[in-house]
């Protein structure tokens, strides 16, 4: 299955610039579907951006994050060709990661 | 109590208002002039916002703000349509059951014709909408049509739109009284007041573009369906053409009509009638 | 504020009040439901056929409805005129917006 992450990072000098942009619905657990049933809680709910085996970037999220999060952040000693590993873990203890070269 | 007292009296004196208003005007015959139309709805917009340049009209409300702009532009670097876009692609390209496609259906394959739509089809007298059309096709092939308002229709002409990207709309007009027919009768809607609320299309698109309605900025009407379909942050997904006429229609607290009705598919007509020229930019993402 | 820029408009509304202060001490059976609602339903339903019904005209005629299952006829009576009231105001807007369109038109 295709991965829901999408990244994209790029080197400035000596910062790099990291977008990217997830697939997950972000249930906060307050809706209710068509048939008036909670739909439950499903959110990330730690995300993480490893380079060179340090974590540069991690989020503690919960449920008012929306759907579909846009992450954009900028870290400073990445290099252009780096690897950067990404993963998310959920509140149902699914997970996904994925990795990108910073261009 | 005394509350809806207020709001019955207010509805009827609005009416009323705009009634007296009305009355105190010339009107003009109703032949209908779209090359006429056309040039001066785009002369209105242009002169109203001499600093926007004609092409990012397209771009409703960001081309009336300047810091929404600067938002904006960011957001196309990774714009939040993309998992709509890849899913309308994946499904352009299955087959139906019977093993044709959609590229059965359309010219060219169905690849950069969006900003011909919608047409007036001659043999039927109707128009013709891209979200009609692929419902048609599904149906010419033994397939259930697919809702007007939900996501899957959404995906699918976002990846028609995008193919189309940079096109200028083209919507042609035959020398056929009923297409010009349905071409005022589209003017007719945009113009005609709604809802308890009292608003036409034209109350918020043409009157009032940039200016806010709540903490929404108004998108100018001129190459308003361009974007066509978008990503709503309110919806927190993809909406398509349908979509957004029955939502805007239940907001004025009109009872919408059915998505495809007569009635949208000719204000859809007309609006991107007059809109020609402008490139097709969808799909689009909105507040 | 709605006199000071529309004084037709003020005349009529102050006609509609009295009208209502006066309908407001009428009492409310069944019957007096049956016959209020109908009326409502058969506006509303020319109001669709002139293709513009207001939302809160259909919220009403629900609560009304309601409101009679409820056994409280006075509250369904009152909001069956109502929705009579708001469906009549909408067969008025499209009837008027025949021409008053042209009013908006940019040409």
């Amino acid at each position: 299955m295709a991965s829901t992450i999408r990244v994209r990072a790029t080197s400035n000098g000596d910062i790099t610039e990291v977008q990217a942009l997830i697939q997950h619905p972000m249930d906060t657990g307050f809706v209710k579907d068509a048939k008036g049933e909670i739909i439950p809680p499903h959110f990330i709910q730690q995300l993480t951006f490893e380079h060179d085996g340090k974590p540069v970037f991690v989020a503690d999220w919960g449920a008012a994050v929306s759907k579909d999060p846009y992450v954009k952040f900028s870290f400073k000693g990445g290099k252009k060709g780096d690897e950067l590993k990404i993963g998310w873990i959920d509140n149902k203890g699914a997970t996904d990661a994925t990795s990108a070269k910073i261009q | 109590m005394r509350a809806r007292f207020m709001i019955r009296l207010a509805s009827v004196a609005l009416v009323l208002a705009a009634f007296c208003a009305g009355a105190r005007l010339a009107f003009a015959t109703e032949t209908p002039d779209p090359v006429a139309d056309a040039k001066a709805f785009r002369d209105y917009f242009t002169k109203r916002f001499p600093k926007v340049k004609l092409e990012d009209f397209v771009n409703g409300p960001y081309s009336m703000n300047e810091d929404m702009h600067k938002q904006w532009e960011e957001k196309e670097q990774f714009p939040p349509y993309e998992f709509a876009l890849e899913a309308g692609k994946e499904m352009f390209s299955k087959p139906f059951k019977n093993g044709k496609t959609y590229a059965d259906c359309f010219a060219d394959g169905g690849i950069g014709v969006r900003q011909n739509y919608p047409t007036f089809d001659e043999k039927e007298g109707k128009v013709i909408t891209l979200e009609l059309a692929l419902n048609r096709c599904r149906q010419a092939n033994g397939e259930a049509p697919y809702s007007y308002v939900k996501d899957e229709m959404a995906s699918l002409t976002a990846y028609m739109a995008f193919t189309s990207r940079g096109k200028a709309m083209d919507i042609k007009i035959p020398d056929d009284p009923r297409a010009r027919e349905a071409f005022q009768d589209g003017k007719r809607f945009f113009y005609t007041r709604r809802g308890q609320l009292n608003f036409s299309c034209a109350t918020c698109h043409v009157q009032s573009p940039g200016e806010r309605i709540r903490a929404e900025v108004l998108a100018p009407a001129l190459g308003i369906l361009n974007a066509m379909p978008i990503y709503r942050s309110e919806w927190s997904g993809m909406g398509t053409t349908s979509r957004r006429f029955t939502s805007c229609n239940s907001q004025v607290r009109s009872v919408p009509l059915e998505p495809q009705s007569d009635e949208y598919r000719n204000l859809e007509y007309y609006l991107s009638y007059v809109s020609n020229g402008l490139p097709i930019s969808g799909p689009g993402a909105r507040p | 504020m709605i006199g000071s820029k529309h004084p037709h408009a003020l005349a009529v509304a102050s006609m509609l009040l009295l009208a209502s202060l006066s309908c407001a001490h009428a009492e409310g059976s069944e019957a007096d439901f049956k016959t209020a609602y109908a009326a409502a339903d058969a506006a509303e339903k020319e109001a669709g056929t002139l293709r513009n019904q207001w939302t809160t005209t259909e919220s009403t005629l629900a609560a009304a409805k309601k409101a009679a299952d409820a056994g409280n006829f006075d509250r369904a009576v009152a909001l069956s005129k109502e929705a009579e009231a708001l469906a009549k105001a909408s067969i008025v807007q499209s009837t008027s917006e025949k021409d008053a369109w042209k009013a908006l038109d940019i040409r």
